[in-house]
């Protein structure tokens, strides 16, 4: 029998290998007629989660992303510029191969992406080696810029800024005196979740950590330890999966309390598991502005092109894929010409001005931080912005 | 670690953990009885699991609840909680045996190697999950509130809601009945007849084939309650959904004695409580690596589980 169950075990390993890399390429660019035009005939990719459990976040990214391209190939007539997808499924383990696909593209110049911070720390060294600059519009792990990665650009702020930002909603307008603190130990997750601890001090009576998204389900032990704690908030630091399975256990519980999060959170997807009753008044969060306050006709093309209304962080990508393209349009046509003109780029796009340090920070000036709140919508809510500073 | 929390939370620690454990107590009989008949593992049964988890939902779509619905009167949550099992038992025993029908009878005609069932058992096992994963884009189903937490029971901190209660007692009732079944009926016998000695009970004029379809059927049966509760206890569903706690299950299987059924009510049981304190003591993020170093522990000791593998042994 000891051999038939060493068998099993290969059995299984074998077969996650082939799921593995058979998940691994996905490029889905279609048209490769050679385009007309002075700088045409480039390819920008969006690399990150399309699949998986967190890809509604990507989702909305890439689609951001792919309607600034298809508006720029529109004004220039032609298919000029060739989007690329490379799906990561948000995954740190899956990110590195699919990367190496991504990089073996020699017309790929520009990338949007990766939108988490595990993934980012996994493929992140890979285009880093091959030259090709990245601007991710959502990763806000602090330590990703301490890399010394040169083709690395941040379009939002950091934890750094976000964390605090949360601490001080808790304090000032939640006015919680007990919280607990959770995060789900992702790279993105805890690093929140521990600048939320040490900027609240001694609010936090208690803590706890869960396993990540799509490893766990039963949080009773956790609404176990945050009811006893007496905490009147919860501040979760994870992405939306976990966190409307945990607000829904924690309703039926019986605890009454506010949870919080950061950006992670910030998807309908939160109040479609755990029912929008339980999810209303629950805040997120984020160094975005509201999508609806992005300036032009993004907010109308992007429902007619997708029919749904811009999600997090689209507005964002949306700019990013528009600040690359300029950066072609001038004859930045190597990825090495592209990422040079990243460096001393000043870009007013729809969601913000960008401009970076040369960490590839966005730059301290230009960052803001809003709060949203989950209403009867099933959707959050811009709330207010929160003073960063 | 946390001691003193642990001995503060003894109480509701203990209750959390033995619903779970409930939970993970009906799904494991499904892999100890074909273990027992067949000394196969069947992966599968997690996806039988699965299957039961989205019939519930999808009966009570029906009715048009989702997770946003409102929670219904007592008189309907009975109906809305029977047609829901009903639907599951149906959709759980029916996977089951489609599993068995196609993955594994041809293979026995063929008198394949073990290896080449375990094969085909975790190629039908990633088939169901992986065509849920992509008919659902993987997102997570809410389940509707059919039944509305209340405490009914409370002494110090301790406090146990009607949910819970349901779990455990529909948990226990539904082992009760099974062992009687197989102790006590003819179909039962038949049962236990094949698991000692195969050939002899073929020449006893007992029909395999129907009994080795019974047992999946059985196992898919008490899988299809375990999927209600779990939708119930956890609120949401995915397409691995039935992955996660089929390894659970399955350590608990091997943990009270494989091919066992007390053993498994046992192993249930013990995991969730175990994996309550780990979490308690610990923090949550330990409760899988507590519990699994506690098998290998009791394994050191009791290599055949903790009541040993007896569906197989003598005891009619």
């Amino acid at each position: 029998m000891r051999q038939v169950f060493a068998r099993a075990i290969g059995g299984v390993a074998m077969i996650g290998l082939i799921a593995g890399a058979a998940a691994c390429n996905s490029d889905s660019s279609s048209s490769s007629d050679t385009a007309s035009g002075s700088n045409c005939g480039y390819k920008l990719a969006y690399f990150g989660a399309l699949t998986g459990s967190s890809a509604n976040l990507g989702v909305n990214i890439e689609q951001g992303f792919e309607l600034a391209i298809e508006q720029y190939n529109k004004t220039k007539g032609s298919d000029c510029i060739t989007v690329a997808k490379f799906d990561s499924q948000g995954a740190a383990e899956v990110a590195p191969g699919v990367a190496r696909s991504l990089v073996a593209d020699k017309k790929i110049i520009g990338i949007v992406g990766p939108p988490f911070s595990g993934e980012s720390e996994a493929a992140d060294p890979i285009f880093e080696a091959a030259g090709i600059p990245t601007v991710t519009p959502s990763a806000t792990r602090v330590s990703l810029a301490a890399n010394g990665w040169k083709t690395f650009h941040r379009a939002v702020a950091n934890d750094d800024a976000q964390g605090p930002a949360a601490a001080a909603y808790i304090k000032d307008n939640l006015k919680a005196t007990k919280v607990f603190v959770a995060d789900d130990q992702s790279a993105y997750g805890q690093g929140l979740a521990d600048v939320v601890k040490s900027t609240l001090g001694p609010l936090v009576v208690s803590s706890d950590k869960t396993e990540g998204d799509g490893k766990q389900t039963d949080f009773s032990a956790l609404v176990q330890k945050v009811q006893t704690s007496g905490a009147t908030a919860l501040f979760y630091g994870g992405y939306y999966t976990n966190a409307g399975i945990i607000r829904k256990q924690l309703t039926a519980a019986g605890w009454k309390g506010t949870l919080l999060g950061g950006d992670g959170m910030k998807d309908p997807g939160l109040s479609k598991a755990s029912g929008i009753t339980a999810a209303v008044g629950t805040v997120v969060t984020c160094p975005c502005s509201p999508p609806e306050a992005a300036g032009g006709t993004f907010v109308t093309d992007y429902k007619a092109k997708w029919n749904v209304a811009a999600g997090t962080y689209s507005d964002v990508a949306f700019d990013a894929a528009n600040m690359l393209l300029q950066g072609i349009d001038a004859g930045n046509n190597t990825a090495e010409k592209l990422n040079t003109y990243l460096s001393t780029v000043n870009y007013k796009g729809i969601a913000n001005t960008y401009k970076f340090t040369d960490k590839g920070e966005l730059d301290p000036t230009l960052i803001k931080v809003w709060a949203f709140k989950f209403d009867q919508s099933g959707d959050a809510i811009k709330d207010v912005e929160i003073k960063t500073s | 670690m946390d001691f003193s929390g642990l001995i503060h939370d003894f109480g509701p620690l203990t209750i959390t953990g033995l619903t779970q454990g409930a939970i993970i107590a009906l799904f494991a009989l499904g892999y100890t009885l074909v273990y027992g008949v067949l000394r196969l593992i069947n992966f599968a049964h997690s996806e039988v699991f699965l299957m039961g988890t989205y019939a519930c939902l999808f009966v009570w779509g029906l009715f048009g609840l989702d997770q946003n619905s409102a929670a219904p009167s007592a008189g309907k949550m009975i109906g809305f909680l029977v047609l829901g099992l009903v639907a599951a038992i149906i959709a759980s025993g029916a996977t089951a045996l489609v599993v068995e029908l196609v993955a594994y009878r041809p293979l026995r005609r063929r008198n394949a190697p073990p290896l080449a069932f375990l094969i085909t058992a975790i190629g039908a096992s990633l088939a169901i999950s992986e065509a849920t994963g992509v008919t659902t884009h993987r997102n997570q189903a809410g389940v509707p509130p059919i039944i509305q937490a209340k405490t009914v029971i409370e002494f110090g901190n301790v406090r146990i809601s009607n949910l819970q209660i349901l779990i455990i007692v529909l948990a226990l009732v539904m082992m009760f009945v099974l062992d009687r079944f197989i102790n006590g009926s003819r179909l039962g016998r038949g049962i236990r007849a094949v698991a000692q000695n195969p050939d002899s009970a073929a020449l006893m004029g007992v029909n395999k084939s129907r009994v080795i379809s019974l047992v999946f059927v059985l196992g898919g049966l008490m899988a299809g309650v375990a999927a209600v509760m779990y939708d119930l206890k956890i609120g949401v569903t995915r397409y691995d959904a039935g992955f996660l706690l089929g390894i659970d299950a399955f350590t608990a299987a091997v943990l009270g004695g494989i091919g066992n059924l007390r053993g498994a009510l046992l192993g249930g049981l013990l995991l969730g409580v175990l994996q309550s304190y780990a979490a308690g003591l610990f923090g949550s993020q330990w409760l899988h690596a507590a519990a699994f170093v506690l098998l290998v522990l009791i394994l050191l000791f009791r290599p055949t589980g903790l009541l040993g593998e007896s569906l197989g042994r003598a005891r009619a």
